[in-house]
């Protein structure tokens, strides 16, 4: 009996700890249906008027420039990026898990130091770097080093490495000995037994890289060319003239992408997160 | 001579077998040089130079000098030391608590552990940094609740005692990507132990103390330094919601390295200032790691 109420007790709490960590963001989705008086009127939990035209209005706001643009233009970038990442990533960690080569336990070595290393660190030089390469203002800057796996790479790598180490030796001896190259191991035999190891690589990028502000703050000047972190920076800054009501509703448009991804492929990223243990 | 083609035939297969290894690790080792190596030795070479729109000359140590006698460097450091220690550790308390709810099989497991990985994937969003500051602000959430309890709050965010807390919940709200691995190292601890803890007659928290703890202990170990290094590199969150301040309360140090490399121009200066932070992690990981033989069990 005494157990039962425990249980009981330990559901109660995990319910109500669990809706009060969500409230804040149905308070963002409430408030995005809101009347601008109403958002910050006490007491009130449900508006008394929905307002979807929030979301119209909110589309529109910055003059010139939709949040359709800023929806297509990190869509690209993050797009590039989760293509980078895979190829170079996927590379290298088959070198890592199944190659012999000099040096092989060195490079083994910078790697997982380039994992620990604090990327802030390289802010100022990487910069001095891009701008003499002329890649600042285009989205160079932030998907060329994705094709070199400089986009936590390091991390990706370390989590494929892992991964196809749990790939039965057999498979590829059986191919080496029917006179399959290194590549068409690679690509024939590996590379379909790794497909959810893949797949959460994908999905990290694709997370990272839409959520990222700082890169795009420093390499994106042109409003034209913004992402939809920077233009809700940008309406941010003017939204006390404008209206909470409609920033709260790009907000949570903004959002839309990685929650759905996230919901449909939890799987994934549970697993990705647990095998490496890192991040998130 | 059979022997000897034989040899030779070896030797050219594994240069080969060399070469393909390195062709598959070209991109990450052009990478490695151009993205990392070389920006991490140039901004050694510029934090002794001083550098501003119009030129650049050496000057030696005199950065890493001058900011013995700034202040807002001082400050900086200080309160990028303080968010640390105060968020890092309530943040892995929160997911270890949590998760020794949810490791035992309920039902609806799945269900809690993806709502609550919710604010770790969008927590470093410009989105929710742009909610927080209404959250917190002087007629946010935050100030109803209190409301009702009759306690008129003003704004968290403005008040130089209040600002850097703000930012600390909102990084203990992200504490889910920790409870998953949490959660998946708890499933190792091999339950003969708990009951071999249970026939000795130990309690609840006797067998937390005695046989969670000590077996997890490696992983709250790399929880740890994670957490650490990602917290000391805090921007997004700062520079949107408290923009450094209330009177640099919040002016953690990336936010001052970006202050004065892309707002002042001194390059050379910033540079200084990230070999600083460098330097800073190392000594605290570095010291983390040093008393983890205190703490962490390793099965041998």
């Amino acid at each position: 009996m005494k157990t039962k109420q425990k249980r009981i007790f330990k559901y109660v709490f995990l319910i109500i700890f669990t809706l009060l960590m969500l409230y804040p963001v149905f308070w963002l989705f409430l408030g995005s249906v809101k009347a601008n008086h109403e958002i910050f009127a006490p007491g009130k939990i449900l508006p008394s008027q929905w307002m979807w035209s929030n979301y119209s209005k909110g589309w529109n706001a910055l003059p010139g420039y939709s949040f359709g643009n800023f929806f297509i233009n990190s869509f690209k970038i993050s797009f590039l990026i989760v293509i980078g990442s895979v190829f170079s990533t996927s590379l290298a960690a088959y070198a890592f898990a199944r190659l012999e080569f000099p040096l092989k336990n060195f490079l083994f070595t910078v790697l997982m130091a380039t994992l620990m290393l604090p990327q802030q660190v390289l802010l100022v030089l990487r910069y001095v770097l891009y701008s003499k390469l002329g890649w600042v203002n285009s989205y160079k800057a932030l998907t060329v080093p994705a094709f070199a796996a400089q986009f936590s790479g390091a991390f990706f790598i370390y989590l494929l490495v892992q991964f196809i180490r749990g790939i039965p030796r057999e498979l590829d001896e059986a191919a080496v000995v029917d006179g399959c190259s290194q590549f068409r191991i690679f690509w024939n035999i590996i590379m379909p037994n790794c497909k959810p190891a893949i797949f959460s690589v994908a999905l990290f990028a694709f997370m990272w890289s839409w959520d990222d502000f700082l890169n795009q703050l420093l390499y994106i000047n042109d409003v034209g060319k913004y992402t939809i972190s920077l233009g809700l920076r940008l309406f941010l800054d003017n939204a006390a003239a404008v209206s909470w009501g409609s920033l709260f509703a790009m907000s949570i448009l903004s959002l839309i992408p990685i929650v759905t991804i996230f919901f449909l492929a939890q799987r994934f990223f549970v697993e990705g997160i647990a095998t490496t243990g890192v991040k998130g | 001579m059979k022997a000897i083609t034989n040899k030779r035939g070896s030797l050219f297969n594994n240069q080969k077998k060399h070469l393909t290894a390195y062709l598959f690790l070209a991109p990450w080792l052009i990478g490695i040089f151009v993205f990392t190596l070389w920006p991490f030795i140039t901004s050694f070479i510029m934090s002794l130079q001083e550098t501003n729109l119009f030129s650049t000359k050496f000057v030696g140590l005199d950065n890493y000098r001058a900011l013995l006698s700034d202040r807002r460097f001082i400050k900086s450091l200080k309160v990028t030391i303080k968010f640390v220690a105060i968020s890092v550790p309530l943040k892995l308390s929160f997911a270890l608590f949590i998760a020794m709810l949810l490791k035992d099989k309920i039902k609806g497991v799945n269900f809690f552990r993806s709502a609550l990985y919710l604010p770790s994937l969008i927590g470093t969003s410009v989105a929710v940094a742009a909610m927080w500051t209404q959250l917190f602000g002087p007629r946010g959430l935050i100030n109803d609740f209190l409301a009702i309890f009759g306690i008129q709050g003003k704004s968290w965010i403005a008040n130089p005692k209040t600002a850097l807390y703000v930012l600390v919940v909102l990084v203990v709200w992200q504490f889910g990507s920790s409870m998953v691995i949490f959660l998946s190292g708890l499933k190792n601890i091999p339950v003969s132990l708990y009951e071999a803890a249970e026939i000795d007659g130990a309690n609840k928290i006797q067998s937390f103390l005695y046989v969670t703890l000590p077996m997890l202990s490696p992983i709250i170990l790399f929880n740890l330094i994670l957490q650490t290094i990602g917290s000391f590199q805090t921007f997004t969150q700062a520079y949107i919601i408290t923009k450094g301040g209330p009177i640099n309360e919040t002016l953690f140090m990336v936010l001052y390295i970006y202050n004065k490399a892309f707002t002042a121009s001194e390059m050379g200066y910033a540079s200084a200032l990230s070999w600083v932070l460098l330097f800073v992690i190392l000594i605290v990981t570095g010291l983390i790691y040093w008393t983890s033989r205190y703490w962490v069990y390793y099965e041998s």
